[in-house]
């Protein structure tokens, strides 16, 4: 209510202590946090000069967090190739994750016990054990057959056969993070292909489509726009998971890291090195997961919502004085 | 005139519910059927088993001469694979209670995505008769509009209009305007009007009565999976000979 229904009288606002109280709190943590993050600490050295016959000494300090070490170690040969087969891993996993987690979402909703069956344990097996042991065990497949071969089953046809050296550290990593995935990614499509109504398949089948043209072309750009979202979470997610592929000793981003720090010490520097890395690589994908959930929205929304520019530039003209009381669609 | 679609003694049941129990019904070319009756008494089941949504468990039933399902060889009867079912459906156009629209597709696209991709229509041909049929239900601005950017009654026009699109030779009306807003029936039940005026063959699923009064050429009561009575419009609707067509008359009327 406006003051002038008060007939002039002055109104008091309720004060929320708590609140006030909470917000001080807040900001001693955050001054402690920024405090020791630019802190220095001694090296335990010191630097002695004689000037004009004095001898004065100083005692050295260093950043407690090794800001230099970061800065020496950011933008270095040896991170950024590290960088491009965490981006690597990422791609790969997340596109045997996405294929092969469709087309078991897409059995276990067959009719066909037999194929709705095997898709279930599927994704019971590789959701119910940690991707790390599954890193592990594709990292020592030799060990269970020590020749891979493809032939026929149960005949004597080999059509190609390799000793399972084949399966390098970055293989095995790939193998692990992508069969993981494909578990969570199913689920995921799963719930999206279920999230579309029957209706809709109804329709299109009316049409004389068959089942799969409506699968194709009806349901499963519907199921995106639920499938979109939680798969940009999965791939944010691998981009960060991929780093438990340095266990097997693969030089991505963390694995490169830890090589240099076994060499140099800077044990810190270079996990900080690391971490801001992923840091930006996820906030790149973050933006990117906007943009697309806004392209599968598409018919789903009256309005679409204004990108973060559009935004922008939509309240520069209100301030400018261009559109007055414009509506703005969340 | 020739038949376009024959029942006789069609049966079906859910689990152990019978929904149909031995439906009888002849429709000729040309003829508008509506068929009536309280909820639960079959008629959408009915529709369904017509272009094979719903699977009929015996009896026959057959759209233009052809067994709904099955092809009859050497005295045998033969489930129809996938492809032959596809194809007998692109003949039959159907409008469902709820639209069904693409929600993912603009309007001119909902109209346009059978043609190319069933009928393989080149896209230029698709869009030219998309717009022809836009404009024949009064919608010919919104071809660019997702359908859920239109109100319930536009949503209808534009399903029926993507039912045309497929150049059927039958359309199946499945409640249609049931779940308009009832200022909203009256447009749709305008263009259902002008294409019973221009021929096509229609069985409707309606409780309009007043529709089917005026355009059925006959009308349909079916009641717990039977047909109770039929006939004329003006024989069923006006002078009803058993007791639960008049309850039911009562009720709706």
């Amino acid at each position: 209510m406006s003051k002038e229904e008060h007939s002039g009288l002055e109104v008091v606002p309720v004060r929320h202590v708590g609140r006030w109280a909470g917000a001080v709190v807040v900001l001693i943590a955050i001054a402690m946090v920024i405090h020791t993050l630019f802190s220095r600490i001694p090296t335990g050295l010191s630097v002695c000069v004689t000037t004009a016959g004095k001898h004065v000494c100083h005692a050295t300090t260093k950043w407690r967090f090794q800001w230099n070490v970061v800065g020496q170690w950011l933008f270095s040969s040896e991170v950024l190739h590290g960088i491009l087969l965490t981006l690597e891993l990422t791609a790969a996993a997340m596109a045997i994750g996405i294929v092969l987690g469709v087309i078991i979402a897409i059995l276990r909703l067959s009719g066909n016990r037999l194929l709705s069956g095997p898709a279930w344990v599927y994704t019971w097996f590789f959701r119910g054990t940690p991707v790390y042991v599954q890193i592990f065990f594709w990292f020592e497949v030799g060990l269970l057959y020590p020749r891979l071969t493809l032939g026929l089953p149960f005949l004597p046809v080999t059509f190609v056969s390799a000793p399972s050296t084949v399966i390098t550290g970055i293989i095995a990593a790939i193998l692990g993070l992508g069969l993981n995935e494909a578990a969570y990614m199913a689920e995921i499509a799963r719930a999206g292909i279920i999230s579309v109504d029957e209706g809709q398949v109804e329709a299109a089948t009316s049409l004389g489509m068959t089942k799969r043209q409506a699968l194709r072309l009806v349901v499963l750009p519907q199921a995106m726009r639920v499938i979109v979202p939680p798969t940009g979470n999965e791939v944010i997610s691998m981009l960060k998971t991929t780093s438990l592929a340095a266990s097997i000793g693969v030089l991505e981003l963390f694995g490169r890291a830890q090589n240099i720090y076994a060499s140099n010490y800077q044990i810190i520097g270079l996990i900080i090195t690391a971490s801001l890395w992923y840091l930006f690589l996820t906030t790149v994908l973050s933006i990117g997961q906007f943009y697309l959930e806004r392209r599968f929205a598409r018919g789903a929304l009256r309005t679409q919502p204004m990108t973060p520019i559009q935004r922008l530039r939509h309240d520069l003209k209100i301030v400018r004085g261009y559109t007055r009381h414009a509506p703005v669609t969340r | 005139m020739t038949t376009m679609v024959e029942a006789r003694g069609v049966t079906k049941s859910y689990g152990s519910v019978p929904v149909l129990r031995g439906v009888d019904l002849t429709v000729s070319q040309g003829e508008v059927t509506c068929l009536i009756g309280p909820s639960g008494s079959g008629k959408s089941t009915f529709l369904r088993c017509i272009n094979h949504l719903e699977k009929h468990d015996a009896g026959e039933l057959l759209v233009e001469g052809h067994l709904v399902g099955y092809q009859l060889h050497n005295g045998k009867l033969y489930e129809s694979s996938d492809k032959q079912i596809c194809a007998a459906r692109a003949n039959i156009g159907m409008v469902f209670q709820r639209f069904n629209l693409f929600q993912h597709l603009t309007v001119l696209e909902n109209l346009t995505i059978g043609q190319m991709k069933v009928k393989g229509v080149k896209e230029d041909d698709a869009k030219k008769r998309a717009r022809v049929l836009l404009a024949r239900v009064g919608l010919e601005s919104r071809e660019k509009n997702y359908p859920a950017q239109l109100s319930g009654g536009q949503q209808q026009r534009v399903a029926i209009a993507r039912a045309l699109a497929m150049e059927p030779r039958l359309m199946l009306f499945d409640e249609p305007t049931s779940a308009l807003d009832p200022e909203l029936v009256g447009e749709v039940l305008d263009v259902m009007r002008d294409l019973a005026t221009s021929g096509m063959t229609m069985i409707v699923v309606t409780h309009e009565m007043g529709f089917a009064r005026e355009v059925a050429n006959t009308v349909y009561f079916l009641d717990q999976g039977v047909i109770e009575e039929s006939g004329p419009p003006a024989d069923v609707l006006g002078s009803p000979r058993s007791g639960r067509l008049r309850s039911f008359l009562s009720k709706v009327l």
